[in-house]
């Protein structure tokens, strides 16, 4: 169905795809998979006409095709479902659904019932019930993510490009998801699919096709394929050096050690109801829940962005209340947020700016900033988590999502934080950073830090974690320490704790 | 080009070629320029007519400072014109008083105007473009009523020193312009406040989080745009010796609008580059003085402004 | 205080669409403004003076309808008062060659400015509040230019005419206040009920999902920009109506501004699509019943009038941050 030919792409100084060739067939799912920088976005960019190409050929539906714009593509059957959800906030469902094929009474002007029945139709042909009249931000992630797949179903198309559908979803959603892929293959609809998330791609993908640096380098079936050499070939290392990237974290008790943080009955609102841990120091605890379980409000309750309406946060021993990051980084509490983009990173920055911007106060006197200082913190920074940047000066926004990832680590870490709060560290960054990050974060409890992991992938939080904090609907409902940690109990905390009062441990846990 | 606002920037096709303009294109406009004139322009070489020129800039220059900062952190100060007028009439009511008070008190009533703008916009959310606006329609107003629309001239030679008078042969404007834009530029480059300036025009919610705090900084950015204004209105009606509220600093903030964008501060927020912003305002007031020099009606350098204007952006547009 | 704020909004279950409170905002401050006026000045509710509120209110209503489509898709037209000026000057010339090319040929011209605004914004990437500056500027400049800043009169016998656009009966009611209504109506129609309309909102929202759901986001800018000039250029033809077919230079001169306050108190976000043009015309009503106000209690003396304006419009702004300040803290 869609045979693309040693397809070639060049931008300024960089070579991003050097003559890529690969082939789609109608009613399968292909899992297009590569580091960060391999060249898919570039490629899927060009497929769907947002760049043009320089070289090769694309044979869509056995013709030859150059989409100029992604509306020609949308035309000519290729839809694309985009990682953050790309509708438009203040229209409403069916608005969305049907923009630019509006159905028009005889005057020409739309004809808005006919609007809300066709939009109707569409969504619950998906399974989808929700109130087409209302605008789409009064819609969780989820919902707007199903949305933007219904729209391109009903657009009649063949080819469906799914960049990172899931990384937004909770599993619920995901199940729903993968139900509308499924329906999709059945009616014969090739879906090209984009996902760091390997279970995924092993649960739902036909076939692999692999890109490294701008090159092609193979297509498997995904039975034929084993996970270990799956990724030995998107990061060109040998399966032996992969395997040993995936080490587990012995965990440590730290129970005896001083307590830094004591949450008791947090609210606020209703994402967290009801949530009460503690941390001790030097410490790794994860925090663990589907989405919108509250495992983020909760840690920006701590780090002083958002206020609490009820119970107490200690620090040190001491209660204290926050109202912004300013006091809570004065308590040693600091916070790497899950959107590096808009609020990790200061994009036109450079790399040495974006380490002290934190640290500032530290580094000068009345408010004139050393450059001695500066200077040698930064050197120090980017050597000892192994930043690569060409010079301290060059624009953060330049640097790969991992370096710009050990960046951020670095500005919280010259505060010499007490607590270092991570939210999702490693999403969107490929797997040779992410090993670098997990192997830092030991590093960095050894001497003494104490961290707050979240993340939505459970071998994350129990590879490198000490205890683990299960939510669910902003409820605390377990905790698993030492060898409990597993992906199995986790599940079964979660699915096991249906009451929100207190107390209700699940059986799992015992002291 | 056709997807030239690219729907998701690819990080490695960004461009390293940032403000040209100030770096080199900018000077080397206004040295052809000057050029052109000292061939061209009778009487242009002489040393008085440099002077003039910088004069002529100066309260323009200044405000340009003032609101290259406020650009810098993704904002726009629309009252620096009515804060100039409010400044004039001000310092009318402190003739009695001697030259000291009657800056400090000039400078600390507008100040107060300035932080009543920061207050409005980073402690109530309302938008910069609306609150500067509401406060220069009140603004000018408020010194008009204070004036009841007369001009209010004067003779007080300690006054008139601020603008006519000067120090080793530089006239005081020019010393008071080249003082601030030191100043600041040292502020900008090598303190704290420069970086958060920048930060926060750049990534706003980012900053934040860093432990910056935001309002405060934008607080201080639009009282100093505030100070600065009435510096400029000090100047002003001291080269005039009359406080004119419904004129002075009339679209003032136009032009330094113009002179901020031309100098390579980006209207969405970032680096702010206080000499090219001086550069802006002289290559405008060059074009001026050209225009006049050499006879050609004055509108006609509105015109060759605007290409300007747009020829800087164009230059320098995110890609 | 934050997090005092925070827990007394969230303990009240407060449930409103934000928008729709501006725009009624706006109308419930419309309204009793309305009966505030009618009961202290017996002046007020006269018919005399009805009329004139809505014929002095009418131009800057016609100029604010065309910003609120520019304000909808997140961007500003500075250029209107200058544009004003062209259109006002260029018919008042043409009317020693043609009455219908006078009255064809500047809007025809405006228009055509507004689309070289929307084509650099859109094609070049530009910040329309820049390009507009300059297109302001320049615009001025030639106004100037092309009439030595003298004021142009139309030919002998077209003052009647001219006389009847801007001042004119029809039904009791004056001309160019038909027109306002029929433009208000229209763009409502076409906002509401059409493609164009709903793309204007779309574009606003989120340019870039936008585009890839395969909306024209170029095209809706340039067009916005092009009815923002196409309006001007009528106001500026009509302005000079209202002088007796004397067309300023200066006239128009930051209108811009009056028009920009008029569209973000009715309700129009400055960030872009929502709002509407009906909110608009209330606000242009409420600014101008404000100044009637002003004028017909009389003690105060002019000056305190754009004192006055200012102030309302910060009331204004400040009430609706801290309503859309409330929906965040809430959402």
């Amino acid at each position: 169905m869609l045979r693309m030919e040693s397809i070639t792409k060049k931008f300024p100084g960089v070579m991003a795809l050097k003559g890529v060739s690969f082939e789609v067939y109608p009613g399968e799912i292909h899992a297009l998979m590569g580091e960060n920088g391999a060249g898919k976005s570039t490629l899927i960019k060009i497929l769907t006409g947002v760049y043009q190409r320089d070289g090769g050929n694309v044979l869509f539906d056995g013709k030859k095709v150059n989409f100029k714009t992604p509306l020609e593509a949308q035309e000519g059957g290729i839809s694309t479902i985009y990682q953050e959800v790309s509708l438009i906030p203040n229209l409403t469902i069916a608005e969305n659904v049907m923009l630019g094929r509006e159905p028009k009474t005889k005057w020409g002007s739309i004809d808005w019932k006919k609007v809300y029945k066709e939009a109707e139709i569409i969504l619950s042909s998906l399974g989808i019930t929700v109130d087409v009249k209302k605008s789409v931000n009064e819609y969780s992630t989820a919902i707007q993510q199903m949305v933007s797949i219904a729209r391109s179903v009903s657009m009649k198309a063949k080819l469906v490009i799914m960049d990172e559908p899931t990384s937004s979803l909770d599993d619920k959603e995901v199940e729903v998801l993968y139900k509308v892929m499924n329906q999709l293959k059945a009616q014969g609809i090739a879906i090209i699919f984009v996902s760091h998330r390997l279970e995924e791609i092993y649960k739902m993908c036909d076939k692999i096709s692999v890109l490294r640096d701008g090159s092609y380098i193979g297509t498997w079936k995904t039975s034929e394929l084993q996970q270990e050499s799956l990724i030995a070939r998107m990061i060109g290392k040998s399966e032996r050096e992969v395997a040993s990237l995936s080490d587990k974290r012995e965990a440590l008790d730290k129970s005896g050690e001083s307590v830094l943080i004591q949450l008791e009955g947090v609210k606020q609102g209703n994402k967290v109801r009801n949530v009460h841990f503690s941390l001790h120091q030097g410490e790794i605890l994860g925090l663990a829940g589907l989405l919108g379980s509250g495992r983020s409000e909760v840690a920006k309750i701590i780090a002083g962005i958002d206020g609490k309406e009820e119970g107490t946060l200690q620090i040190h021993g001491k209660e204290v209340n926050l109202y912004n990051t300013k006091q809570a980084i004065q308590k040693g509490v600091a916070i790497l947020t899950e959107n590096r983009k808009t609020e990790g990173i200061i994009p036109n920055m450079s790399v040495r700016e974006n380490i002290t911007l934190a640290c500032l106060p530290k580094i000068s006197k009345f408010s004139f900033i050393s450059k001695r200082k500066q200077a040698k913190l930064v050197d120090q920074y980017i050597r000892r988590l192994g930043i690569k940047t060409p010079n301290p000066e060059q624009k953060i926004k330049n640097l790969s999502g991992g370096n710009q990832q050990k960046v951020l680590l670095a500005r919280w870490l010259a505060l010499n934080p007490d607590l270092l709060i991570l939210d999702e560290p490693t999403r969107g960054i490929d797997i040779g950073a992410k090993a670098e990050i997990h192997s830092l974060m030991d590093e960095l409890s050894a001497n003494g830090l104490s961290l707050l992991i979240i993340s939505s992938e459970f071998d994350e939080l129990i590879q490198n974690t000490d205890r683990i904090i299960v939510l669910k609907d902003g409820v605390r409902v377990g905790e698993l320490q030492g060898e409990e940690r597993t992906q199995d109990n986790i599940m079964a905390v979660i699915a096991n704790e249906g009451g929100i009062g207190e107390g209700k441990e699940a059986t799992v846990t015992h002291g | 080009m056709a997807n030239s606002n690219a729907v998701v920037s690819e990080t490695k096709l960004k461009k390293q070629t940032e403000f040209p303009l100030t770096k080199a294109i900018l000077p080397a406009i206004i040295l052809l320029l000057a050029l052109f004139n000292v061939l061209v322009t009778e009487n242009f070489f002489a040393l008085q007519s440099l002077w003039n020129l910088l004069i002529l800039i100066s309260t323009t220059a200044l405000v340009a400072i003032g609101m290259t900062l406020v650009i810098a952190t993704g904002g726009i100060d629309l009252s620096v014109g009515s804060i100039m007028a409010v400044a004039a009439v001000t310092s009318t009511f402190l003739l009695e008083t001697n030259l000291f008070i009657l800056v400090a008190g000039t400078l600390g009533v507008c100040l107060l105007f300035g932080i009543f703008n920061g207050a409005v916009i980073s402690y109530i959310g309302v938008q910069p473009i609306i609150a500067t606006l509401a406060m220069m329609i009140a603004g000018r107003g408020l010194a008009q009523v204070a004036t009841e629309g007369y001009l209010i001239s004067f003779s007080n030679p300690a006054y008139g020193f601020i603008g006519k008078g000067s120090i080793a042969g530089i006239p005081v404007p020019v010393l008071i312009l080249f003082i601030v834009a030191a100043l600041i530029y040292t502020v900008v480059k090598h303190t704290t406040f420069g970086r958060y300036v920048e930060a926060i025009g750049d990534n706003e919610r980012a900053a934040n989080l860093a432990g910056i705090n935001v309002k405060l900084v934008k607080l201080i950015v639009y009282s100093i745009a505030a100070v600065l204004a009435a510096l400029a209105g000090l100047i002003e009606t001291s080269r005039l010796a009359a406080a004119d509220a419904t004129r002075i600093g009339e679209l003032i903030e136009l032009d330094a609008i113009a002179a901020v964008v031309v100098g390579g501060t980006l209207m969405t927020g970032g680096r702010p580059y206080i000499w090219g912003t001086v550069m802006g305002a002289l290559l405008m007031g060059l074009i001026t003085v050209t225009f006049i020099m050499n006879d050609i009606p004055h509108p006609y350098s509105l015109v060759i402004k605007a290409f300007i204007i747009i020829g800087a952006i164009f230059v320098q547009r995110k890609k | 205080m934050k997090a005092a704020v925070q827990r007394m909004t969230s303990s009240i279950p407060i449930r409103f669409n934000a928008s729709l409170i501006q725009q009624q905002g706006a109308f419930i401050a419309l309204v009793l403004l309305i009966i505030y006026a009618s009961l202290s000045y017996e002046n007020f509710l006269t018919s005399q003076n009805i009329i004139n509120v809505l014929k002095q209110n009418s131009m800057i209503g016609i100029v604010a309808v065309g910003m609120t489509f520019v304000i909808l898709t997140k961007g500003i037209d500075l250029s209107v008062g200058s544009l004003i000026a062209l259109g006002g000057v260029l018919s008042a010339y043409l009317t020693n060659v043609n009455m219908i090319l006078a009255l064809i040929i500047p809007i025809a011209i405006t228009a055509l400015l507004g689309m070289v605004n929307g084509l650099i914004i859109s094609r070049g990437n530009l910040e329309p509040f820049i390009v507009t500056l300059a297109m302001m500027i320049g615009v001025r400049g030639i106004v100037f230019i092309i009439t030595g800043e003298q004021s142009v009169i139309v030919t002998e016998g077209a003052e009647y005419f001219y006389y009847f656009l801007g001042n004119g009966l029809f039904l009791g009611v004056p001309f160019p206040v038909w027109l306002l209504l029929l433009i208000v109506g229209i763009s409502w129609y076409v906002l509401k009920m059409t493609r164009f309309g709903r793309h204007t909102y779309a574009v606003g929202g989120s340019e870039n999902a936008s585009q890839l759901m395969g909306v024209k986001t170029k095209n809706i800018k340039v067009w916005v920009y092009v009815i923002s000039g196409t309006l001007s250029g009528l106001a500026g033809i009509i302005l000079a109506g209202r002088l007796g077919g004397v067309a300023q230079p200066v006239a128009g001169n930051m209108w811009e501004l009056d028009a920009i306050a008029a569209v973000v108190i009715g309700g129009t976000l400055l960030a872009g699509g929502r709002g509407g043009v009906i909110g608009t015309f209330i606000g242009v009503m409420l600014l101008g019943i404000v100044l009637n106000v002003i004028n017909l209690d009389g003690t105060l003396n002019s000056w305190w009038q754009p004192v006055i304006r200012g102030l309302f419009l910060l009331a204004i702004v400040i009430i609706q941050a801290k309503i859309m300040n409330t929906k965040k803290l809430k959402t």
